[in-house]
């Protein structure tokens, strides 16, 4: 099938199986490799791209489901070299180590941002159900997304 | 995942015509239950029916004394709606509970309802509250809906359309989630109705079901602290590795306690 996105602000046209999911879709088809496949569960949230402005984990759907819709990448944050408030608050806080997650972590930040605004410590723990890391002990991600918060709430 | 095809129906009555005539073709909503469940090769459908973006399963509202919440609504949706919330507080703080912020964008309440998940949220809502099932054939009361573990009252080629829940200012849902999955290792449903005091328990493991001995404690005029000594009904808790059902009865009557508590604080 044939399934048209708008992704990273360019309209594309690919061609996938039926069965194709949206993660695949995107690292196999349009080698936006950012996003990651961390899980067999829908647990882990490194998949995690925005569908329509709102965070989704890209390995529980179906790149059909998509069609017509517009995504965004951990590739289609950064403005003319300079990071997004988001990005450039992770690497201040130092909020990784081996990166897996960070993609994820990123953009579940930014719909986090959408919803709840420059949110607390403790707001911020509870949304990151969904996002899984392995190495940091979560510690500097948390700092990261509330200093990433404040700063997207202060550029808007 | 197996090979099968994808279709996106452009209305209610071409989903249920795809559904009908293939018995091997299955509804997909959010996809959060279904996709992982395809990814692991636990079912082979040949066909997947999208009706998340049907318009005719969409929409939230008053309706008399019901809120009437189509089956496509999203947790999100539903943790965010003002009617919602103005009518029935707790079901929206449920849907805003339920999995993490990605599920609960994608997850929808026809989809909950459809798969009854022992542990899910929603069917101790539905049932505590007498909701109604609206599908594209009948209405159905909770009480007959939730049948058997990951099985319902639904025919093959029936879909839920809406859910109609009776509004109810003084309820609460009180969650223990499971730390990995969020789902619930006990969750407790209670509202105070005109017909009296009703405690609806998920997770136990065999399904959803009323605690109507602690219903009966309470509108006897009994307290929290009377529910210790209560029967609870053993046959409905399982162990597994998450938890024995020593622990998860032990869990039901704490939760149930503090929910009993949120109902009237
Ligand atoms: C990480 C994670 C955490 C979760 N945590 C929780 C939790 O805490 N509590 C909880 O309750 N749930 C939880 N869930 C499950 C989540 O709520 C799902 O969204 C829900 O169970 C299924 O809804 P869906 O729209 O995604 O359905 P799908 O996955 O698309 O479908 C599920 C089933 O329902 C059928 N179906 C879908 N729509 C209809 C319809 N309108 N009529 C008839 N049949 C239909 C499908 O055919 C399929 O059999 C979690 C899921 C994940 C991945
Ligand atoms: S790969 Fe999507 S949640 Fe783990
Ligand atoms: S930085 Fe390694 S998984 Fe999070």
């Amino acid at each position: 099938m044939t399934v048209a996105l708008r992704v990273n602000g360019e309209d594309v046209r690919i061609d996938v199986t039926d069965r194709t999911l949206l993660i695949h879709a995107l690292r196999d088809h349009l080698r936006l490799t950012g996003a990651h496949m961390g899980c067999d569960t829908s647990q882990c949230g490194a998949c995690t791209v925005l569908v329509d402005g709102v965070a989704v984990k890209s390995c529980a759907m179906l790149a059909g489901q998509a069609d017509g819709c517009e995504v965004v990448t951990i590739e289609g944050l950064a403005r003319d070299g300079a990071l997004h408030p988001m990005q450039a608050a992770f690497a201040e806080h130092h909020g990784l180590q081996c990166g897996f997650c960070t993609p994820g972590m990123i953009m579940l930040g930014i719909d986090l941002v959408r919803r709840r605004g420059a949110a607390d410590e403790a707001t911020v723990r509870s949304e990151l159900a969904g996002n899984l890391c392995r190495c940091t002990g979560y510690q500097n991600i948390v700092k990261a997304i509330a200093a990433g918060a404040r700063d997207m709430a202060g550029a808007a | 995942m197996y090979d099968l095809a994808y279709v996106r129906p452009g209305g209610l009555a071409e989903a249920t015509a795809l559904l009908e005539a293939d018995e091997n073709a299955t509804a997909l909503a959010g996809g959060q239950t279904l996709l992982p469940v395809l990814r692991a090769r636990l079912a082979s459908p040949s066909r997947l029916v999208d009706v998340a973006r049907l318009a005719e399963l969409k929409g939230m509202a008053l309706d008399g004394d019901r809120v009437v919440i189509g089956a496509a609504e999203t947790h999100a949706a539903v943790s965010q709606s003002p009617v919602v919330a103005g009518a029935i507080p707790a079901l929206g703080r449920l849907a805003g509970g339920i999995g993490d912020p990605q599920v609960r964008n994608r997850g929808t309440l026809g989809g909950a309802i459809a798969n009854n998940d022992p542990a899910a949220c929603y069917p101790s809502a539905a049932l505590a509250l007498d909701a109604v099932i609206r599908t594209t054939r009948r209405e159905i009361a909770a009480a007959d809906f939730f049948t058997d573990l990951f099985s319902t009252a639904l025919e093959p080629g029936e879909l839920v359309t809406a859910v109609m829940f009776p509004r109810c200012a003084q309820a609460a849902y009180v969650k223990f989630p499971n730390p990995a999955s969020r789902f619930a290792l006990i969750g407790v449903f209670a509202a105070r109705t005109a017909a009296g005091m009703r405690i609806a328990v998920t997770g136990a493991g065999a399904g959803v079901f009323r605690w109507r001995e602690a219903e009966l404690r309470i509108d006897a005029g009994g307290g929290v602290a009377d529910l210790d000594d209560l029967a609870l009904p053993e046959d409905a808790f399982t162990s597994d590795l998450h938890g024995s059902a020593d622990y998860r009865m032990h869990l039901a009557r704490v939760m149930t306690g503090r929910a009993i508590a949120a109902v009237d604080a």
